[in-house]
């Protein structure tokens, strides 16, 4: 079972994001009003220890499970697509107080209307490849 | 250990587990992109028939969406065997704040008031909800990556584009916050 690896990992991810209620929609309210330590602390800790573990991946060339070298895309170089994309994905998580990960860790808690902006998160994807080439990227 | 792992988790041991998940992903050979599923699952439905966006080799994804039910799953397991009954512990200042806006103080994970049954009943309960997903979806897509793909590996690859992203982010989500909420709930 080639693909097991796969749920486990998102298994962890799922009890991680449950457990440090990162999911909840109130601490996303109080994150985006400084009122708490815990939102900054736990991003910050994440990509402390995942830039560590990046430059020690390039430093020493590991690799993968396969045995390929372990190789990291650069982003396109750009402004306008991460701002403008950023901002409405930004009005977006505050509204619903999930980003996509927890939009589905929260339908494993059984609230079943965050199906509602699950639908809303595949229309509004479908609506960006409508309209893609007429934005400025 | 269960009543041990069932209390919230401190923001040093989460931040170094979400670490962890990044890793194990970068180790299958794989990138932590939890947005990417939404053009998946277009794709997956066909939209590449009309559009050329979703045109793609959808399957070789195929991992992502496994990812996905895991994190379901984690989801379920968290709320079945891992609870420990309490409400979400937030600040007083935020409670009252989210008091004067109509918001009573968090029973549990989850304000009522927007994810319960009540909510799914009206027309802007679920348009709420509705927009605020759109919004997600076609940001997310724009950006070219959402929290886990910008803020975690992103940031984690010292990536400008992904500072970028996450600045209008946080940018978003404090209008969102501090503008359009007194509007829609007072």
């Amino acid at each position: 079972m080639k693909g097991l690896k796969f749920v486990m990992t998102g298994i962890l991810f799922g009890i991680v994001m449950s457990k440090s209620e990162a999911i909840s929609w109130y601490l996303i309210q109080e994150m985006f009003r400084f009122q708490s330590f815990h939102m900054y602390g736990l991003m910050g800790t994440a990509v402390t220890l995942g830039a560590l573990a990046v430059f020690l991946i390039k430093k020493f060339q590991l690799r993968d499970v396969q045995g390929e070298p372990i190789q990291f895309q650069p982003k396109e170089k750009g402004i306008t697509r991460y701002l403008a994309g950023g901002i409405i994905f930004g009005l977006g998580w505050a509204l619903v107080g999930s980003c996509p990960g927890p939009l589905f860790v929260n339908l494993g808690h059984g609230y079943w209307a965050i199906l509602v902006a699950i639908a809303g998160g595949l229309l509004g994807t479908y609506f960006y490849g409508v309209v893609r080439d007429r934005l400025p990227h | 250990m269960i009543e041990y792992i069932s209390q919230p988790w401190p923001w040093y041991v989460s931040g170094a587990v979400i670490a962890l998940v990044m890793v194990l992903l970068l180790f299958f050979g794989k990138s932590f992109g939890f947005s990417s599923n939404f053009r998946v699952i277009c794709a997956a439905c066909g939209a590449g028939r009309q559009v050329p966006f979703f045109r793609f080799n959808w399957k070789a994804q195929t991992w992502n969406l496994l990812f996905l039910v895991g994190a379901v799953l984690g989801g379920w397991i968290s709320e079945e065997f891992l609870q420990n009954g309490e409400a979400v512990q937030i600040s007083q200042n935020t409670i009252q704040d989210l008091r004067q806006l109509g918001f009573a103080a968090p029973q549990g994970l989850q304000p009522e008031e927007l994810f319960g049954a009540e909510a799914l009943g009206s027309v802007p309960g679920l348009l709420l909800l509705l927009v605020g997903g759109l919004l997600i979806g076609f940001g997310t897509r724009y950006a070219g990556g959402c929290t886990s793909g910008h803020a975690i590996s992103g940031l984690s690859n010292l990536q400008l584009p992904s500072l970028i992203a996450v600045i209008g982010f946080f940018i978003g989500g404090l209008i969102t916050t501090h503008l359009v909420f007194p509007l829609l709930f007072s």
